[in-house]
């Protein structure tokens, strides 16, 4: 398992408060749980601050959801250095996480994280000088059947080989945004190249 | 009511009981780690695992409840194998680091592994490393040491009540830390070096200082403050290196406060090694004839109504007794042990007790507290209020400075106004008082120590009195003392006799050129500028404001050089053991008075302590028997008529030092720059 890089300096955001409508959000995610268990709410509320701060969440941010939520600072620091999905430092516009578990390792997970450090010159837990790409080992994405896969902030990217994510990376730096799923085509985790099954007798 | 079979015994245990407890109903022995039976249960060491039949694996018995006809294995080869497996997964990250490790001996994974482990390690791998955490000048960490039980997370947010340590990260990542690593500001927060099965929480101030088996172990009661704990002073000759609890159920269950377990480097520091006396205006050591010498040449022919006695916050009964038949034998009324002033005691017993008893305060289902703090007066009631407010719905309310206690206090008021609405009738409060089947009453020593204290008392008593609280069995009227010697001197009489004065009459008198002599058994929080023209007789262990003011020092005995009697604030008489004879040319404090006795001519009728100890108990049969509580009575205490409006105000702005041996403490003083000067930069209370 590997842990959430913390040796990136962090920069010192002064405080962190929703924006109006993400505060709507937070109570409407609030009000799902019953009275006194609001602090279930505490993982919706940390992703909702996280998407509002580029994608990172400042201590300001934990301190202000415990607030939020009246619990202790520390319980909310526990839960976000738990999940590998909370980032407590900055992260780059498309921050890069690699599958490395062995379906996706087996299926040339190295070719496609050997791909991003020579595009990129960064390695895990690394961001690049401009910004834009920051990248990290993640475990199993679950999306064994494609391997291998890069998820991209929300999006998954897949069956990926050495070229196709250099190619994805190169239209990423242009800001395109390259259409999500497979790379080679498959229609969700269909067999590659087309139907296998079922094909004969259709034609009426 | 669960029947099940423990290794072929069977036993019976309550609903809701633990596999792990009816283990150890059934006299087996199960290794645990994580499990605690004061905390919550984690289970995540897995160090109980044992076989069920009918289970397909071993389960983790801490965790899992005891059912009917349950047949729980402890000593087959599956249990063997998984307590072997257990031991070697926590050994792999373990560093093998144990002779220079300060738990080292008394180390439950060592202890553990030598009996349960496996008899190797496989583990080739490198071990993973972790920085150590800061957390303040108590604790000392060595977190590559840690086994995540997060007994120290648990006890931290369930008794402790700081929500600031906790587990961050998972996996091989995991680590214990505090928020921000920043110190853990509680006033218990030295429990978790002891709940720590391994070395990753010691002790700073006894890093690398001994061995645990080479310390001479002697069980002794705490008096930094007036709950009384049972503690084990650890000394090497005539060093005390640490304090540990005792377990006691009804006083401090097995927790200690930080200033009973770390003010013990106080006792070698300022201490009064010989008599001195002073010569043309400065301290001149001297010997012990020479100093009954200047003392008989000062006091004999003195009127005794121009002579007082004062006892000090850490005197025991004994030398409290010798000093009140002394003082009687100089023919002087002039005694008090109420330094402070709190106008208390005189009246009926019940008026100066903690009646309800600190194990009490679990039945109890409403306090009102009156101008007190008891986290820093006494924390280890305050833990057992928030034990009962954990455990029930019972409701606080708070009559003086906002404070955080650690649990819901509702702050109706700031002074004795609002006492005055409760009592009348039409503070809300009230209505919670009289509907409330075990209410209780606690009254700081604090909120006795104005003007109008015999005031407040009889309010708080017309409350007790009119909102039920003192019935057949249950007394909910309570006084919170914060000096071990209080309830002890209360409990003799060392009050102003006919005509005498109390502490306040005696500070004016002195000043007025009136009081000739003042004899300080240990009396270090006056303002001693008052006794500049006073022939002032100090009688301590510490130099400390008393000392400094004295003309004659006569060097005594601090708590773990005698064996002394303390009542504690709920009444309960224990008795300190000496674990080494007292510094220097010290003496026990009774043998001084009892010595200087014969000189001034009032020679005392007691030549060991066992006929002072007998007098003791003539005097007053409660304190006959040892770690008992004998019941107040109730009666007449407390004066009638209006208080004041002044706000109550906290006797306490330094929990960590409060008394001469905590003025004296190098970690005190550390602990007051972490916590204290802190607080006042970032401007947060509690």
């Amino acid at each position: 398992m590997s842990g959430p890089a913390r040796e990136v300096a962090v920069p010192h955001v002064e405080s962190f408060e929703f924006t109006p409508e993400n505060l709507e959000t937070a109570n409407k995610i609030v009000a799902k749980y019953p009275e006194g268990r609001q602090q279930s709410a505490v993982m919706p509320l940390l992703d909702l601050a996280q998407r509002q701060h580029d994608n990172w969440l400042p201590m300001a941010a934990i301190e202000y959801i415990a607030k939020f939520l009246g619990m202790a600072k520390m319980r909310v620091l526990e839960v976000a250095t738990f999940y590998t999905m909370y980032n407590l430092a900055p992260v780059g516009k498309y921050h890069l996480q690699l599958c490395m578990t062995t379906p996706c390792w087996l299926r040339g997970a190295d070719a496609m994280h050997e791909a991003c450090k020579k595009k990129l010159g960064i390695d895990f837990g690394e961001t690049t000088p401009d910004g834009k790409f920051s990248m990290m080992q993640v475990e199993c994405l679950g999306a064994c059947v494609n391997a291998p896969v890069i998820q991209v902030n929300d999006d998954f990217y897949e069956d990926l080989d050495g070229p196709s994510t250099e190619a994805l990376l190169d239209k990423l730096a242009k800001d395109e945004a390259p259409e999500h799923g497979s790379v080679i085509g498959r229609q969700g985790s269909a067999p590659e190249g087309g139907p296998q099954t079922l094909v004969e007798g259709g034609d009426d | 009511m669960p029947k099940l079979t423990v290794d072929g015994i069977e036993v019976e245990v309550p609903q809701g009981a633990t596999v792990l407890q009816a283990c150890e109903e059934a006299g087996v022995e199960i290794p645990r780690f994580c499990y605690h039976d004061r905390l919550s249960i984690a289970g995540n060491c897995r160090m109980c695992l044992v076989e069920m039949e009918k289970a397909p694996k071993p389960v983790a018995s801490c965790a899992f409840p005891a059912g009917d006809g349950m047949v729980i294995k402890t000593d087959t080869d599956l249990v063997k194998k998984a307590r072997n497996g257990v031991m070697e997964f926590l050994l792999a990250n373990h560093p093998l680091d144990c002779p220079i490790c300060d738990q080292g001996g008394e180390c439950d994974l060592q202890d553990q592994s030598m009996a349960y482990g496996f008899d190797r390690g496989r583990f080739i791998e490198n071990k993973r490393a972790v920085s150590d955490k800061h957390m303040g000048p108590l604790i000392k960490t060595i977190m590559t040491r840690c086994i995540h039980c997060t007994r120290c997370v648990r006890f931290s947010t369930e008794i402790a009540g700081v929500d600031e340590m906790g587990m961050l990260n998972r996996g091989e990542n995991a680590e214990i830390t505090t928020y921000l690593e920043k110190a853990l500001a509680s006033e218990l927060s030295g429990n978790v070096i002891d709940l720590c099965p391994v070395g990753a929480l010691t002790s700073k101030p006894y890093a690398f200082k001994s061995r645990p088996w080479e310390l001479t172990k002697t069980e002794s009661v705490d008096v930094m403050d007036a709950v009384g704990s049972n503690i084990r002073v650890d000394s090497r000759g005539s060093e005390v290196l640490r304090v540990l609890p005792r377990i006691h159920e009804d006083v401090n269950e097995e927790w200690i406060a930080d200033k009973t377990r770390y003010a013990c480097d106080g006792l070698k520091r300022q201490r009064l090694d010989r008599p001195f006396v002073r010569v043309d205006g400065k301290l001149k050591a001297a010997s012990w004839a020479e100093t009954f010498t200047a003392i008989r040449d000062k006091l004999s022919g003195m009127d005794g109504k121009k002579i007082g006695a004062i006892a000090g916050d850490l005197a025991d009964v004994e030398s409290m007794l010798a000093l009140k038949d002394l003082m009687t034998g100089l023919g002087s009324p002039n005694i008090d042990c109420r330094q402070d002033g709190a106008k208390v005691g005189g009246g009926a017993r019940a008026g100066h007790l903690f009646n309800t008893s600190i194990a009490g305060i679990e039945e109890a289902d409403a306090i009102l507290l009156v101008g007190t703090n008891p986290r820093w007066e006494a924390p280890l009631v305050n833990a057992r209020i928030r034990k009962t407010w954990l455990a029930t719905d019972i409701e606080v309310a708070g009559i003086g400075p906002r404070l955080d206690l650690t649990y819901d206090v509702d702050w109706i008021g700031a002074g004795p106004q609002t006492l005055q609405e409760v009592v009348d009738g039409k503070h809300p409060f009230a209505e919670v008082l009289k509907a409330a089947e075990k209410p209780m009453i606690i009254v700081g020593s604090g909120a006795l120590a104005r003007t109008d204290g015999a005031r407040v008392l009889g309010a708080a008593k017309k409350i007790a009195d009119s909102y039920g609280l003192v019935t057949e069995d249950w007394n909910g009227f309570n006084v919170l003392h914060r000096a071990a010697s209080r309830v002890g001197g209360l409990e003799i009489g060392f009050l102003p006799g006919e005509g005498g004065l109390d502490t306040a009459g005696m500070l004016e008198a002195a000043g007025k050129g009136e009081l000739e002599a003042v004899w300080l058994l240990g009396a270090d929080e006056l303002d001693t500028a008052a006794f500049e023209n006073t022939f002032v007789i100090y009688q301590g262990h510490h130099g400390d404001k008393g000392a400094h003011a004295a003309d004659v020092i006569l060097p005594g005995a601090a708590y773990t050089e005698k064996n002394g009697t303390y009542v504690s604030t709920e009444g309960r008489v224990q008795r300190t053991r000496y674990s080494h004879l007292p510094l220097g040319d010290a003496r026990e404090d009774w043998k001084i008075l009892r010595a200087v006795s014969e000189p001034l001519g009032a020679k005392l009728p007691y030549d060991t302590i066992d006929q002072l100890q007998k007098r003791m108990i003539e005097l007053n049969g409660a304190l006959a028997r040892l770690d008992h509580v004998a019941a107040g009575d109730w009666g007449d205490f407390g004066t009638d008529g209006a208080m004041d409006d002044a706000a109550f105000t906290l006797p306490i702005d330094n929990y960590y030092m409060t008394d001469p041996i905590s003025r004296a403490s190098q970690t005190m003083a550390a602990c007051t720059e972490a916590f204290l000067a802190q607080t006042e930069r970032t401007g947060t209370d509690g």
